[in-house]
């Protein structure tokens, strides 16, 4: 066993973690955050998607040992005062959702997306969400919730920036 | 977005409503974008053993003997069982299966054992223990072999198992279904035809591809009731046929079904559970757990059945199909499962939606020692449509007639009768306009470069159950005038509960808000149905959910009636108020009502209301076992059409899909944004069965060689059509609710025939064998040219 300290959706934690468990297994089983889903185990359909400082990673090919000192967030840790964030209030919004299976892994390469560049193009948009299967919604509804997101959190950028602290979202 | 709604004005039921043919949010949708929604693996229960599957490596082999010993001394194993312990059969249409295999097995990935222990190492470790000696057995891998005289014989007690009514097995072939249709006199007919046009087609077995894999759990008390959670679309089937496998009473098995990642038909009937089941019968008290891995999903359970297609046409030179023969012969498999009722809808949807007078068809479902053929989104139609629709434009060019045109020309209109002879009317929807939306939406006519056309197909699906398939539905007021709507109905991501909402809601002058869908379909306390497939939801659980809240409805009136010192049919609800039509200042809210009325003096009329339904689709008749014939073979039907746009790199193959557009007569539009979530879910789904799936097996072996999204490609984000365009027509559906007819797989059946029209239409290089690839294309661009320059020679 092994000793690892990292946050995990605002919250720091010390675990002492098998060295052989991937970061999926870890998440899911021993912190049982469950919004992370297992659909292949070999970093192949995006379903267990997580950002780990900033970066949309598979946790399935990672080890819960190599996350000593990063900070990880789920889908769980997405929403913020009991607010939902933006994506995911699009993604209900724009019917991106159908089973659900892929959705977390889904909105957290979206929100890595949004947090490097904050205006994609439709391409961009694709290629972010490329390593993510879907298999019921034909993708477009999923798009379109993404553009329309990154639509919204640019005007409330500009809001901001035109109106500073007389301005509230 | 574009998107349309027709109006047939000659639709009774079409009115304009309050929440019906509205968009609404997806009622499940803030807990799947939260994590909140939780799926079978999600479910961590204290105490869980985990178990494992051992599986066959043998196409076909005896089982000489099994030795476990060595497996049950491993530390932490609770359980390690073969089919010796469970000599139970199941099945849900043949009973042609054992838990584990038994005399022998008949397909590479058959469970044989398994074991449950407390950590994933013990049980690996045990599974690597376990010695079976197998002695192995001539394997068939084509059904057109198993066909002949001297084939080996999949199941050489065919002749003694029990099979449903319905499916025609022939003893000691392996034949597990044989449906015929036999109308006019194709003989004759075929003597009058100006061209007689044969032709072949070839489907290969696919996987559905869920995105959660099969998992399940079950625990057996103290009692011995078995509780099983399963990943799967029919709770209640489940439940019946582990009481038939276990011996058990139904009060002695419970099944509850949670959120579902996909289903597509793979998770429909029984698969996992009774392997689950049985290993928990022997750890009383613990709760156990068995998710397969991707590998596993990918052949273990059930594949979309191969389908080996003949179609031989008899034609007038003005386009009128006169005759027509259709052979489909389908891999089912080593286990008929669900697909020898696929190969019974392919046969009463014989030639697609179009007026043939004279046919002959079989429908031959037969036995291999490849994977489970199964049902998949389409049930069939997606594999028949690949032939038709390509025929179809095959005729058309041989006759240098527009393959629209001819289309035209021979689609089912009132007055026509299709393949069972059941007679077509104004009601049972509008392929014709289907066709003629869907060219417009495609821009048809228009001239496009060199290597880029236009293809296009047309569908048709019946609901493929059994005629006395019902559904039932509860509908409990609470306390603020809200209900919670109970249904088994699983939701496995086609939008279900959110129309169920809406539904209820228009019928009860409620908003969607106020209905809360109990949403995990639980044997012991959710109402009967019979399963979720056949995209039947909308038609059968709409109309029991509609009855539900109107016997509710009836008995807020009951109580308000005597209130309001009104009479009940001056009554009408809207937007949560109990008005008198007559006097709209007399008025209750429903709290004052839904729980029993309390006059001032305290003294209380009425009680808690709730309401039930049902529905069973009324007349449906079994087809004639000879000649197919039924005047109402099915429920009802869907029509529709598909058309794509797409270019073809001529020194590469690669096929460019730029739009595709698709036009459905679904009856009555619930949710505008939901149906086109299926729509372009449909499409995309169909492209990857067009363009790129296909499980390769290895002949020599029978292991399937691309058992990974590494070697097995699905459609991602970068390989959707750069638009895509969708419109709805609305004849409605007499007997369905607000009008509503399935929609939910329909979406997938046309696209790959379409494709394949569009890319001869861009090239002239005709695909008869699934899937279009680049590959394929550019042989058949090569051996154009070669030939092209043998003529010039």
């Amino acid at each position: 066993m092994q000793k690892i300290t990292f946050t995990i959706n605002g919250h720091a934690e010390t675990k002492e973690v098998d060295p052989r468990m991937t970061l999926l297994k870890f998440i899911r089983e021993e912190l049982h955050i469950t919004g992370v889903k297992e659909g292949c185990g070999e970093g192949e359909c995006g379903a267990c998607t997580v950002i780990i400082d900033g970066k949309a990673v598979n946790s399935c090919l990672m080890l819960a040992v190599e996350a000593d000192g990063c900070n990880i967030t789920t889908v769980e840790g997405l929403q913020k005062n009991g607010e939902l964030d933006i994506l995911q209030k699009k993604f209900i919004e724009h019917n991106a959702v159908q089973c659900g299976f892929c959705s977390p892994g889904m909105l957290m390469s979206a929100k890595a997306l949004l947090t490097k560049n904050s205006n994609p193009t439709e391409d961009e948009i694709k290629e972010a969400i490329s390593g993510n299967i879907c298999r019921c919604t034909g993708y477009k509804q999923i798009i379109e919730a993404i553009q329309a997101a990154a639509a919204a959190s640019s005007l409330v950028a500009r809001l901001r920036r035109k109106y500073g602290k007389h301005f509230c979202d | 977005m574009e998107s349309t709604f027709v109006i047939n004005e000659s639709s009774a039921d079409i009115a304009d409503y309050t929440v019906v043919g509205k968009v609404t949010p997806r009622v499940d949708s803030l807990s799947k974008v939260t994590g909140a929604a939780k799926y079978v693996d999600d479910i961590q229960m204290q105490g869980t053993l985990f178990a494992k599957v051992l599986r066959s490596p043998h196409p076909h082999a005896e089982i000489v003997s099994i030795d476990m010993e060595e497996a049950k001394k491993i530390p932490g194993v609770r359980a390690v069982i073969c089919g010796s312990d469970f000599p139970h059969n199941t099945g849900i249409y043949h009973v042609d299966q054992y838990i584990f295999a038994m005399e022998k097995v008949r397909y590479v990935g058959e469970p044989v054992a398994a074991v449950a222990a407390d950590t994933e190492e013990a049980v690996d470790l045990a599974l690597s223990l376990i010695k079976v000696k197998y002695k192995p057995l001539k394997a068939n891998f084509d059904p057109q072999a198993g066909l002949k005289k001297g084939a080996p014989l999949v199941h050489p007690n065919l002749h003694k198992y029990y099979h449903v009514s319905a499916i025609n097995p022939t003893p000691h072939t392996n034949i597990a279904n044989h449906f015929k249709i036999r109308k006019g006199d194709p003989a004759e007919a075929f003597k009058k035809a100006d061209y007689i046009i044969e032709n072949r087609f070839h489907v290969p077995q696919i996987q559905h591809v869920p995105m959660e894999t099969h998992g399940a759990i079950a625990l057996t008390d103290q009692t011995g009731k078995i509780t099983v959670w399963s990943s799967c679309q029919s709770p209640f089937t489940v439940r019946y046929l582990l009481s038939h496998c276990f011996q058990k009473k139904l009060r002695d098995i419970r099944v509850i079904a949670p959120i579902i990642g996909g289903g597509f038909g793979c998770k429909a009937g029984i698969n996992i559970e009774p392997i689950v089941a049985a290993l928990s019968t022997k750890c009383v008290g613990r709760p156990i757990k068995l998710m397969l891995t991707r590998e596993e999903e990918m052949y273990t359970v059930v594949v979309r059945q191969a389908c080996h297609i003949r179609i031989k046409s008899g034609v007038t030179k003005d386009g009128k199909i006169i005759a027509q023969e259709n052979e489909y012969i389908w891999d089912c498999g080593a286990y008929a499962s669900y697909g020898v009722n696929v190969v019974r809808a392919a046969g009463y949807s014989l030639c697609g939606p179009y007026n043939i007078d004279n046919l002959k068809g079989d429908s031959i479902g037969v036995y291999t020692n490849r994977p489970v053929g199964s049902a998949f989104r389409g049930f069939g139609m997606s594999e028949i449509h690949w032939g038709i629709e390509q025929q179809m434009d095959m005729i058309a060019h041989k006759l240098g007639m527009d393959p629209l045109e001819l289309r035209q020309k021979n689609c089912l209109r009132p007055g026509s009768k299709n393949a069972t002879s059941q007679l077509v009317d104004e009601n049972t929807g509008n392929i014709s306009k289907c066709l003629e939306d869907t060219a417009k939406h495609i821009d048809y006519n228009k001239p496009r470069e060199k290597f880029r056309a236009v293809g296009i197909a047309s569908a048709q699906k019946a609901p493929a159950m059994p005629n006395n398939a019902t559904t039932s539905a509860v509908a409990k007021f609470n306390e603020t005038g809200g209900i919670e709507l109970m249904f088994s109905a699983t939701e496995i991501g086609q939008g279900s509960h959110t129309a169920m909402a809406q539904i209820a809601a228009e019928e009860l002058g409620i908003s969607v808000d106020a209905v809360s869908v109990i949403s995990w379909p639980d044997t012991d306390y959710t109402p009967y149905d019979w399963q979720t497939v056949a995209s039947k939801l909308t038609y059968s659980c709409g109309n029991a959910v509609r009855m539900a809240a109107r016997d509710a409805k009836n008995k807020i009136f009951t109580i308000a009636s005597r209130a309001m010192e009104v009479p009940e049919e001056d009554l009408e609800i809207k937007n949560g108020i109990i008005y008198c039509k007559s006097n709209h200042s007399k008025k209750l809210s429903l709290p004052q009502v839904c729980m029993g009325y309390q006059y001032p003096d305290g003294h209380t009329i009425g009680g808690a209301v709730s309401g039930m339904g049902f529905f069973t689709p009324e007349n449906c008749i079994n087809c004639d076992p000879e000649t197919g014939y039924s005047p109402k073979p099915v429920a009802n039907w869907t029509f529709g059409a598909q058309a794509v746009d797409l270019s073809v790199d001529p020194r590469t193959g690669q096929i460019t899909i730029h739009k595709v557009a698709c036009v459905y007569d679904v009856g009555k539009v619930i949710n505008p944004q939901c149906i086109e979530g299926q729509a372009y879910g449909g499409i995309v789904q169909g492209m990857g069965a067009g363009l790129m799936e296909e499980l390769v097996l290895d002949e020599k072996t029978g292991k399937v060689l691309n058992p990974s999204f590494v070697d097995y490609k699905v459609p991602t984000a970068m390989d959707i059509p750069k638009e895509m365009v969708t419109s709805f027509i609305e004849t409605a559906q007499l007997d369905g609710a607000f009008g509503a007819r399935g929609i939910g797989e329909h979406t997938m059946i046309p696209t790959p025939a379409a494709i394949a029209n569009a890319v001869y239409n861009a090239t002239g290089v005709r695909i008869q064998t699934l899937p279009v690839t680049a590959e394929k294309v550019l042989k058949g661009l090569e051996r154009l040219a070669t030939e092209a320059q043998r003529h010039r020679e």
